[in-house]
């Protein structure tokens, strides 16, 4: 069979199920719909959890930009898996405690305050949204290589298949199937992986494989050295060694950990759990469930690059084999014959340099360099697809509930029925999947700048906001709010100068500190705790009942009635 | 509960995480970063210690950090009774002698 054949199977098989479980696990009321009834089992939250957060740039581009960034690509494996720390020990256990669906409930009822509950939803629905957009693009360029359909056909089918599937189910639905599209990513991950680690190897265990020695076909001796004795041959600079400033990377890796940590889609997962206990084991099992996949990438990345260069560098152009051209014609392969000999020079030099290789495809073409079965290949798309649907849906939840629940029943229409406010939660979807897919399909050149952004700016804003607000019972609202607008702002302008008005200027001597764009949000969150503390000191105290509830997140078990005197 | 146990109970709680974070904050940003060059210089197998550690070795670290929380807080849970399905006010004699 070809491999056309095997993806329409493959994707065929894998939305029947997704569809199948959203028609079994109907959402009847708000309850379900925003915290699927609230009685996941740890277990199957982790699973969720994993799914929701391993988008279409973890499944498809991550091990791409390890395998050009070398060691500097840590940022990304400990910023994105280090948060989770942060999100089991600082954040879940007391906000499924205080047991209400959304981020900015949490932010509107500790800080006791609209406008702070406003700026929540306002920073949640921007970020979900860019987020959003991204996995639409994912699945349409996915859709469009593997199926050869064109990509807005493949953008359709996605947004029809979440929209089917989030606003029958909501939360529930969203719940379920995003289980099995976990079961479907890690596989499709790992099936190829193991498959090369063998290949060159000889270790069926790709977290060992890329640190054993290459076989005799291969040319033996240690892989490591081998990729960085290439990669200083060609003047890539050395694999295993760090090329950016060790200030830059502590401060990007502390962005990623800090806005994974804060981002909305992440946290309501653990509103789901049935107690405070579960929340704690939920997010172990998340954390197991992400680091296999995590640990699995930058195998993935030195295997890829090995092979890439052995398979190119100074080849003739015409012996290419066939996954060449077809890469070619999406233009994620660009060859260009500098100096006219017919072969192919792959150098770190950009002036002799002919080839250019869109990081996206080091997953993607990998089990066809690597010339593995065709089923393998197919089952990587398949794999994409669930990586990207199962975030969107997680996202457009994020949006729709914001909508329904904070503004429209918190805010502008507080007397809707329970039947009401579950119909704007799923007009809500409709109206975010469509201008999703509006922007997959014409997407904004900045969106995947945008993207790894969107961490900066939640680190800078929520994350301390929510930190303060459990930890430091006299936090109040002038304090959190002063803290959440000078973080988000200092942030935001900051990447906005360097990214958007003065893209000449973004070099290390003219960043502060040295500091990259992508890092920013670290200072951001620094500087939001240091406003929010100053403020603080000098207004008043938060309020007895605020007190209560803080003392009340913070002990496990029952909840207990304000109105008891002691605690 | 009393006051004062909800006191201790939340002190011992913040003294179980800033012991987890320090060593979250060494495996990452110490060993995975700051140390990695120094680190290169001892080997396992094909890896450079500080570049496993950045790639590998700190992942692993973040999982056990975790379930090592998991246990402390059982434990701790446990010790004040908040593991039961709670009756609060019943289970306040006693707990201070046990803590």
């Amino acid at each position: 069979m070809s491999v056309q054949l095997w993806t329409y199977l493959f994707v065929f098989l894998s939305f029947s199920l997704y569809i199948g479980i959203a028609v079994w696990s109907r959402a009847g009321s708000t309850h379900d719909f925003y915290v699927a009834g609230g009685g996941v089992k740890p277990l199957v939250n982790g699973m969720a959890t994993a799914a929701d957060w391993m988008s279409a740039a973890s499944f498809i581009s991550m091990a791409g930009l390890i395998s050009f960034l070398g060691r500097d690509g840590t940022y990304y494996l400990m910023g994105w898996t280090g948060g989770y720390v942060l999100l089991a020990l600082l954040l879940a256990p007391y906000l499924r405690k205080f047991g209400k669906f959304t981020v900015p409930a949490f932010i509107g009822e500790r800080y006791y305050s609209q406008s702070a509950r406003l700026t929540a939803v306002f920073c949640a629905i921007v970020v979900s949204f860019v987020y959003v957009c991204g996995q639409m693009q994912g699945a349409g360029i996915v859709f469009s290589r593997f199926l050869e359909v064109d990509i807005t056909t493949g953008v359709i089918i996605g947004m029809a298949i979440v929209f089917f599937y989030a606003v029958l189910g909501g939360m529930k639905g969203i719940t379920y199937t995003q289980v099995a599209q976990y079961c479907v990513l890690i596989f499709a991950y790992m099936v190829p992986a193991v498959f090369i680690s063998l290949m060159m190897t000889g270790n069926p265990i790709p977290q060992l494989g890329f640190g054993s020695e290459l076989t005799p076909e291969y040319g033996g001796g240690y892989l490591l050295d081998r990729l960085d004795g290439v990669s200083e041959q060609l003047g890539f600079g050395t694999y295993t060694e760090g090329q950016k400033s060790t200030q830059d990377v502590f401060f990007i890796t502390a962005a990623l950990m800090f806005g994974t940590a804060g981002l909305p889609h992440v946290i309501i997962r653990f509103f789901t759990v049935p107690s405070v206990r579960d929340a704690r084991r939920s997010a172990g099992y998340a954390l197991i469930f992400i680091a296999i996949l995590y640990t699995t990438a930058p195998a993935i990345a030195a295997f890829s690059k090995v092979n890439l260069m052995n398979t190119v560098n100074n080849a003739e152009y015409v012996s290419m084999p066939s996954w060449f051209s077809t890469w070619e014609r999406t233009s994620l392969i660009v060859f260009d014959d500098k100096n006219g000999d017919g072969r192919i020079q792959y150098v770190g030099d950009p002036e002799t340099n002919e080839l250019t290789v869109n990081r996206d495809i080091m997953v993607l073409a990998n089990p066809e360099i690597a010339r593995l079965p065709n089923w393998v290949v197919a089952l990587v798309a398949a794999g994409a697809l669930a990586a990207a649907l199962s975030t969107a849906a997680g996202l457009l939840l994020v949006i729709s509930t914001s909508i329904s629940h904070d503004l429209m029943k918190r805010c502008l229409a507080p007397h809707i029925t329970e039947k009401q406010e579950l119909r704007y939660a799923r007009m809500a979807i409709f109206v975010a999947v469509l201008i999703a897919g509006y922007f997959g399909i014409n997407p904004p050149g900045f969106v995947a700048e945008v993207v790894a952004f969107a961490f900066g700016l939640a680190a800078a804003s929520f994350f301390p906001a929510i930190v303060l607000g459990i930890f430091y019972s006299r936090m109040n609202r002038q304090g959190a709010v002063a803290g959440m607008v000078t973080g988000f702002s200092f942030t935001a302008a900051y990447i906005i100068f360097f990214k958007f008005l003065s893209p000449e200027l973004s070099n290390a001597s003219h960043w502060w500190f040295g500091i990259s764009p992508e890092g920013i949000g670290t200072f951001g969150t620094i500087l939001n705790l240091i406003v929010a503390l100053s403020v603080c000191k000098f207004t008043a105290a938060p309020p007895e009942e605020v007190q209560t509830i803080v003392r009340n997140i913070r002990l496990p078990g029952e909840h207990i009635e304000p109105s008891k005197p002691a605690i | 509960m009393s006051d004062k146990n909800a006191r201790s109970y939340w002190q011992a709680n913040v003294r179980i995480v800033l012991r987890l974070l320090c060593v979250w904050f060494f495996i990452s940003f110490g060993c995975g970063i700051l140390l990695a060059d120094f680190l290169d210089q001892f080997r396992i197998g094909g890896f450079k210690l500080g570049f496993w550690m950045a790639q590998q070795g700190s992942i692993y670290g973040f999982v056990i950090l975790i379930y090592v929380y998991i246990r402390q807080m059982d434990k701790l849970d446990h010790q004040y009774k908040l593991d039961q399905t709670q009756s609060a006010d019943s289970s306040d004699t006693n707990i201070e002698e046990q803590s």
